[in-house]
């Protein structure tokens, strides 16, 4: 399968009065096209900040120390910030922000945000006649009346607004789409028709060709996901096929976390959950060796003193953790 | 019906906005009645908007109802002084970071709540608030003398858990608890409230809008709609079982660990 | 101990260096205070002193030249100086005090308290400031700096009350005054202990604007008579050049000097404003997790 995102040793952080917060520290992946693949993490463990520094969208206090990404064969890291904004950004691939549907202007339309985000792509935009009406065939195509071009963002519900976003954030059909915390914050049966409409850009629609799904809610991303990654503290620890993960995770924080979650099976009413004691490292200062073998059960000398590299276990299969890496 | 703990009846809460009659009309709850009895966790669940938080605030005593009574060990809540009420009923909110006065040290939270006891007990405070601390699971050196902002979600839900154990109340509202911590940590919280109504004996209305934790944390369920209870039962009945559309829809649309969507 | 407060020190120097309003504004107020409380010391001479030829320019004995009486500018600047400072000071506190009062009742209250409370705010707001100061100055003949202050500070409130109002309106809405609330305090320990700590940066933040406007309102006043009748400001100087008629006689040095300080002064607090905005800006104040 053709690889459309390579990132090698991506490494980058922020600038801040207490320190410099090490949010995204050395971690590599591979997207191939037409897969889904979910980035899983809690609050704090960088995978917002991966998906800025994925795309190169780094901005202070933000900076991106070392690695390489290349995106469909387009190197980032050697584009200037012009290049990327009109080359990368929204052609090649499009970033749907955490909180992104509270962030639509609500002075302008959406028929105006429309003709904002195309004529900023283009040196001789279409006339705005035509621009409009390409998105008027792409909203209806992804279930929104066209009169909701002509409406303000008060206007919409939460699930309309973060339509409205994916729409816009896909109109010039991007290769990769990269979706932060895109169900959060709506309720239930939204979130079950936002991911339909998530996995239709994909599988049936071809409006986009790979999905990278970032979210902390694993019951949400094993829905579409085939690949999950989870990052820990600035660090992907584990990469596998969902039903890996989700049967037969390797990783001590993967299993953790597995058994953090609370689901609906009628076998969970006498289970007694444990979930993982403390809390996540200090960024600033991290500890030495393994990040996680503070709160780790099955921690060896080694995780105190060095950091195991991520190490392909069989295809496709990863896992940062000294109980699998040659010492 | 007046021999359970709590006794809601009725409870409507109608809120007006506009000026002069030109306002609109938001019927928040709308006639709620149950019963929580001693002892057992009671989980209240509903989606934005479905009338949970203002129910809970009302019998909470921080809002007033438009009408409809709630009865406490079979009198009127709004007859029973205050401090004699809160010293019985206590809550934990949804924010751990929305809790905490910034301003201030974590230990004041615990020394405002001493106002709720006699004088005799207040002497003994230092011992109390450490006991209580290490009930719930933290260290009190690590803790209070730390800003609330030092702490993570789940540390200063706790703290706000113990708070409430210090004055040693007989039911516990805990609004949403979980919803903004972690899921590593969240399972802590909700363990430690199963251990305070099974081994304490508390009785505990957990309010959510995930229907996986209340599945797996309480004795009986209610499920709110538009201010309205639509339906109730033991977990097993209302999530294997249930009876309104409303609580199948919300069970189907809920993602599953080990379930995939038809998509 | 030595060790945190060394970093903290750090801290603080850090902040001044990154935030550049801050740094100039702060510079700028230090330099005034400098300038008028060692200005007396280092150059002891007496305003009031008709001690010299009028009208001279700038020369080595008055480095600020003399005025239509004969006294000394840099003299009459210097002790201006001080004096506009302190009825803004005086006036700012005052402004402050009625304003967080009042606004802190009326946000945290609401309901009819509210309503009663905004309707006297409008009125305040809404009052012709030099109409009143007019039919006071007619009654009350000898105005201290201390009347005037007080006649300010009375009149310049509503700004402050509203948006102390409006702060305490959205604070008692959060978690915490609820806990208190549920704890047992009082409505007047939890605007007192719980609601105005909180607030503390935002009530310094306005005292700072209310002394600009202080400032600023005690020379306009000065300038048409209406001023403290028994010391020297900048207003009062600018009355002065006014009555004299400083501009046509060409007598730069005299009317110049006064109208600048005060601009400076009023610049100075509000860049000072501006920064302290900064870095209260709730984006920066999140704690590293």
């Amino acid at each position: 399968m053709k690889k459309i995102l390579e990132v090698q040793k991506i490494r980058g952080g922020y600038e801040t009065p207490y320190g410099f917060v090490r949010a995204v520290d050395g971690c590599s992946l591979v997207a191939y096209e037409g897969e889904i693949l979910g980035i899983a993490g809690e609050s704090g463990c960088g995978k917002s900040t991966f998906a800025h520094l994925i795309i190169g969208y780094v901005k202070p206090p933000l900076k991106v120390l070392e690695g390489t990404s290349i995106i469909d064969n387009t190197d980032i890291y050697k584009l200037s910030w012009t290049e990327r904004r009109t080359k990368v950004w929204g052609r090649l691939v499009s970033v749907i922000p955490q909180y992104s549907m509270n962030s639509l202007n609500p002075t302008k339309r959406i028929k105006d945000l429309v003709l904002d985000v195309i004529r900023e792509k283009y040196r001789t935009p279409p006339p705005k006649d035509k621009i409009i009406e390409m998105a008027r065939v792409r909203f209806e195509e992804l279930g929104l009346s066209d009169k909701v071009l002509d409406m303000y963002p008060i206007e919409l519900s939460g699930g309309m607004k973060q339509r409205a976003v994916i729409a816009i954030s896909t109109l010039l059909n991007p290769k990769l789409l990269i979706a932060d915390e895109p169900t959060s914050a709506l309720d239930v049966s939204t979130q079950k028709r936002l991911l339909q409409l998530l996995y239709n850009l994909v599988r049936r629609k071809n409006i986009v060709r790979t999905l990278i799904m970032i979210s902390h809610d694993i019951a949400t991303l094993r829905q579409i996901c085939d690949r999950m990654c989870i990052m820990y503290a600035g660090k992907i620890v584990e990469l596998a096929s969902t039903e890996d993960i989700i049967n037969y995770p390797l990783h001590p924080y993967t299993k953790g976390l597995i058994n953090s979650v609370v689901s609906i099976e009628p076998s969970l009413r006498k289970k007694v959950l444990k979930g993982i004691p403390g809390a996540p490292p200090n960024l600033i200062n991290p500890p030495p060796g393994c990040r996680f073998h503070p709160r780790c059960p099955n921690a060896l000398p080694i995780c105190y003193k060095k950091e195991p590299p991520l190490v392909e276990i069989n295809e496709r299969r990863y896992v940062a953790c000294w109980l699998y890496a040659e010492t | 019906m007046h021999d359970a703990l709590l006794h809601v009846e009725n409870l409507t809460k109608i809120f007006r906005t506009g000026f002069l009659g030109r306002g609109r009309t938001i019927i928040a709850v709308d006639h709620v009645t149950f019963d929580l009895k001693e002892g057992e966790i009671l989980a209240l669940i509903g989606e934005s908007g479905s009338g949970k938080t203002t129910t809970a605030r009302m019998i909470l005593k921080l809002l007033r109802p438009t009408s409809g009574k709630i009865f406490f060990m079979g009198k009127d809540i709004w007859e029973i002084p205050n401090k004699e009420y809160w010293k019985n009923v206590q809550a934990v909110f949804q924010d751990p970071y929305a809790s905490f006065n910034p301003f201030y040290k974590v230990n004041r939270i615990m020394r405002n709540v001493l106002k709720l006891l006699p004088n005799n007990v207040r002497n003994d405070a230092v011992k109390r608030i450490h006991q209580v601390l290490e009930q719930v699971g933290l260290n009190p050196e690590e803790v209070l003398d730390k800003r609330p902002f030092e702490l993570s979600g789940g540390q200063l839900q706790r703290v706000l858990l113990a708070r409430c154990l210090l004055v040693d109340p007989r039911i516990i509202i805990a609004d949403e608890p979980t919803s903004m911590i972690d899921a590593s940590m969240r399972v802590g919280i909700l363990n430690l409230l199963k251990d305070l109504s099974k081994k304490e004996g508390k009785s505990i209305i957990f309010i959510t809008h995930d229907i996986s934790q209340a599945f797996y944390v309480s004795d009986r369920i209610l499920v709110m709609y538009k201010g309205r209870i639509v339906e109730s039962g033991p977990p097993e009945k209302v999530l294997f079982s249930p009876e309104h559309p409303y609580t199948k829809r919300l069970i189907s649309d809920v993602p599953k660990l080990h379930e995939r969507f038809e998509l | 101990m030595m060790k945190v407060s060394k970093t903290r020190l750090k801290h603080v120097m850090g902040i001044f260096v990154r935030y550049k309003k801050l740094l100039i504004g702060t510079t700028l107020v230090l330099g005034i205070l400098l300038f008028c409380l060692i200005g007396r010391i280092v150059y002891p001479v007496n305003p009031r002193d008709i001690a010299f030829k009028d009208l001279l320019p700038p020369n080595p004995e008055n480095p600020l030249g003399t005025d239509v009486f004969g006294r000394d500018v840099l003299a009459q600047i210097i002790h201006g100086t001080l004096n506009s400072l302190r009825v803004g000071v005086a006036a700012g506190l005052i402004a402050t005090l009625i304003g967080v009062i009042i606004g802190a009742v009326a946000g945290y209250f609401g309901g009819i308290i509210d309503e009663v409370l905004n309707l006297i705010t409008n009125t305040f707001l809404v009052l012709p400031t030099l109409a009143l100061l007019i039919v006071i100055a007619s009654y009350v003949k000898m105005r201290s700096e201390w009347i005037v202050a007080f006649i300010i500070g009375v009149t310049s409130w509503p700004w402050t009350a509203r948006a102390v109002r409006a702060q305490v309106y959205s604070l008692r809405a959060r978690e915490f005054v609820d806990l208190a609330k549920i704890s047992g305090l009082s409505k007047f320990e939890i605007i007192i202990f719980e609601i105005l700590p909180n607030m503390l940066s935002y009530i310094v933040m306005c005292f700072t604007l209310q002394m600009a406007g202080a400032i600023l309102s005690e020379a306009g006043l000065s300038a048409i008579g209406l001023g403290p009748s028994d010391v020297v400001t900048l207003g009062i100087i600018l009355r002065w050049c006014i009555v004299w008629e400083a501009p046509r006689l060409g007598a730069w040095w005299w009317f110049v000097p006064p109208g600048l300080l005060i601009t400076l002064i009023a610049v100075s607090f509000l860049l000072l404003n501006s920064g302290l905005d900064e870095i209260y800006n709730p984006r920066l104040r999140r704690g590293i997790r």
